[in-house]
This record gives structure tokens, sequence and C-alpha cells, in this order.
């Protein structure tokens, strides 16, 4: 009964879209299944491993904190709402706090370092291209990105992908104390407006 | 940084909040303001779903190894049920604290004795942090949903905060709001609990005098007083 298959199997509604397949998973999740939970976590393993890592660095640490949030997803899949989001979009959310938690509470030297020169870097460099099958959302997230004023865009991706705070974010950019926040959620709608995000709902 | 949750540009703080760019104190401020303020909770939503696009970019391969240790782990842990809104008896409500409040104190000493997880515990001196390093500080512990919440107390910083893990989401439309009982045994509004793997938040009030805190499940936005009983309740010993 336990023989888990590698490959999201057994989704009801063939051809539905992913996402609605991902919250059909979750709520089978949600009574015990432990396939459809397999197929939750092979669905989204790789962004979940590739964000974690991307904030903490550390492949062990990220590794512990895709396994907590998945652990938590299994726990929590009854509490997952649909109507406020995707699945994917739900799970990803426990992933990043779980390791902006790691990371704040631990203020790594490691990642701290790191940080220096990783600073002035883009987004998307060669850790994508080991996610072949992700190429085309790859290619239209770093089209939006681009439509970003470059402030913007820093610091959307030093406060999601480095996990700092705004107000840290404001220091590493001399941004004037409190105004971060506000270039964090002026690049974040125009990220939303460009890629057509939340206009499921 | 502090923020009055009643300015207006509080709601420039949702796409910090939505990529966990706030700090706890700002972060505890700005669920307050979420619980009473529909637009900044949709926006949060959309912005969330929008940071979680980013990740496409980002995709690396996790070790096989790690799939198998999940799936073994989640074999020995159980679902949580969905959240079933529990009846609430609003009269009765108020005098039934006490003698709830009177039980609880039995326990107290216990969860005092009682080491709670070893947590990564934030090493930066948030107000949190600040009540659970203070030399005096006593801690609490109690179980919420199959969840625990953990209640710091300070009585030299006259501070408390509240630390959870694991607390599943408050009924649809639902807040968890908690509450300090002051030595005249009425209740004052402390601040909200946010569901989730981890959330904590400083509290308000006079923690140095209080007697017990509890939480109850109340309307979006909170109540002025109780109007259930609570859900989860510690007494504090003195």
């Amino acid at each position: 009964m336990n023989d888990l298959r590698p490959v999201p199997g057994g989704a009801p509604e063939e051809g539905a879209p992913p996402g609605a397949d991902l919250a059909a998973l979750l709520q089978r999740s949600a009574r015990g299944d432990e396939q459809a939970f397999a197929a939750v976590y092979d669905a989204l393993s790789a962004k979940a491993y590739g964000l974690a890592l991307r904030v903490v660095r550390d492949p062990a640490q990220a590794e512990e904190v895709v396994q907590e949030s998945f652990l938590e997803v299994w726990r929590m899949a009854s509490r997952y709402e649909a109507d406020r989001g995707s699945a994917a979009a739900w799970i990803l959310t426990i992933v990043h706090r779980r390791a902006v938690d790691r990371v704040r509470s631990a203020e790594s030297a490691t990642r701290r370092d790191a940080a220096y020169h990783d600073r002035n870097q883009p987004v998307s460099h060669d850790e994508t291209a080991e996610a072949a099958t992700a190429s085309l959302e790859a290619h239209r997230v770093r089209s939006a990105l681009a439509t970003l004023t470059p402030v913007q865009r820093e610091a959307v991706e030093l406060a999601y992908l480095r996990g700092y705070t705004h107000s840290e974010v404001a220091r590493m950019l001399d941004l004037p104390v409190g105004t971060a926040k506000t270039r964090i959620r002026d690049g974040l709608i125009r990220l939303r407006d460009t890629m057509g995000v939340g206009s499921l709902r | 940084m502090s923020i009055d949750p009643t300015r207006a540009d509080i709601h420039a703080l949702s796409g910090a909040y939505a990529v966990d760019a706030l700090d706890d104190i700002e972060r505890a401020e700005f669920e307050r303001h979420l619980t009473g303020c529909p637009t900044c909770r949709d926006e949060v939503d959309d912005l969330r779903e929008t940071a979680a696009a980013l990740a496409e970019a980002t995709s690396v391969e996790p070790p096989a190894a790690l799939r198998e240790r999940l799936l073994a782990e989640i074999r020995t842990v159980r679902p949580l049920p969905p959240v079933v809104e529990p009846a609430a008896h609003p009269i009765r409500a108020r005098r039934r604290w006490i003698a709830l409040v009177a039980a609880a104190a039995v326990i107290a000493l216990g969860a005092v004795a009682w080491h709670p997880w070893t947590s990564p515990s934030p090493t930066q001196l948030t107000a949190v942090a600040q009540v659970q390093q203070a030399p005096d500080a006593q801690h609490f512990t109690t179980h919420l949903d199959g969840g625990t919440v953990t209640v710091y107390r300070s009585v030299s910083l006259d501070r408390a905060a509240l630390v959870s893990r694991d607390v599943g989401a408050a009924p649809d439309g639902k807040v968890y709001q908690v509450w300090l009982q002051n030595p005249a045994g009425a209740m004052v509004p402390a601040g909200f609990l946010q569901p989730g793997s981890s959330a904590s938040v400083a509290l308000s009030g006079e923690a140095a005098s209080a007697t017990a805190a509890g939480i109850t499940v109340e309307p979006a936005g909170g109540s002025p007083r109780p109007t259930s009983d609570p859900v989860a309740l510690v007494a504090f010993a003195s």
C-alpha cells in the first residue's frame, strides 16, 4: 500500500490545469493519501529546494528546510484555502518563511559573506539550467524581472531570494529608511501585472 | 521600528510582508492590521502568488534521499483535521474564565519546569527575544489545535510575548485573539496569534501584573472582550 510512484499519478480530472491538480492532490493528502502527497512533493520539490537554497545557501540546511516545510504541508493540508491562492504559492510561502526564519535566527556568517559578491548578480544564472522543464516559466520570470527598475529588481531579489528585511535592503541599496518597502511592493505589483499572476482568482 | 496601525501607509508594508521582509514587531503589527483590512489580505495573497512564481527561475533538483526521508517521516504523522467552528456561548463565557484559570493554575508550575522545544531561537534582540532572554523570563506552554503555544513573561521588563508552532488556521472569518487577565479578573486584549509553522508576537498590556494569558476565537478584527471560551489558557506563576 505504500508503493509510492515517482511521478504524479492517479490525479483526478485528466487534462485539468496543473494548479487544479495540485489542489486536489493536497485535498487527498489531508485525508492521509501518501501517494497524493508524494505527487505534490514531486511537482514542487525542485522549486522548493531551489528557493530554500537561495535563501539559506547551505545545501544541508536547505534540505532540512524543505523536509520541515513539506512535513508541515502534510500536517496542514486541510487548512489550505483554494480561494486565497494556488497550492504551489501556499507551499512555497511555507518554504520561504521557514528558510527566512532559519537565516534570521542563525545569521549565518557564510550567507553574509557570500551576499557581498552576490549583491549585483541577476536572479537567474546557471542554476536555472538544471531545471529544463521549467525553462519556459523561467524565461517568463526573467522577462518580467527585466521590466522592473534596477532598484525594484534588487530590492525584490534581496528580500525574497536572500531573506533580508526591508530595513536591511534599504541599507544595502543606500535607500532612505522606509523606502525599500515601497520598492519591494512596487516591484512585486509590476511583476504581478506583467506575469498576470493573481488574475486567476 | 514601530508602526501606528491606523496610519494610512501601513498598506505599503504588504509587499515586504508577502516576502517575509518585516522584522518580528512589524510583522505582528501588520498582521493585526490584516485582520481588519480585506484589501491588504487580497493584495498579500496576490503578491505571495507573484513571489512564488519567482521560484520558477531558481529550481534545483533536491537529492533523492530527501524524498525518501520525507515520505518515511509522514507515515508517522497524522494530518490535522479541518477546522470546525467551535460553538460559542458568549454569555456564560466570562464567568467560566475564572474557573478555567483556576484549573490552569494547577498545571502552571509543571509548565514552568517543562523545557519546550530546542528551537533555533532568535539571536536578534527583537521585542520577543528580549522577553525570552530576560534574566527573570518565565515561560508557560500549552497546546492549541495540534500545535504548541508558549507564553513568555518578564516581570522586570513588564512585557510578555507569545511564540506558537504548528497552530492551524482559525475558522474562516475568525482570528485567534490573545488576552492578558489583569488582577481584577478582566481580560484585556493583548494581540493576535498568527497560525502557521512558527509565529511570534510581542503582547501588549501590563504583563507584570497579569495573572493569566488566554486565547479565544474571535470574529476578524478581534473583540474588545472575549465572546467565547478560551481555546488555550495559561496561568502565570507569581
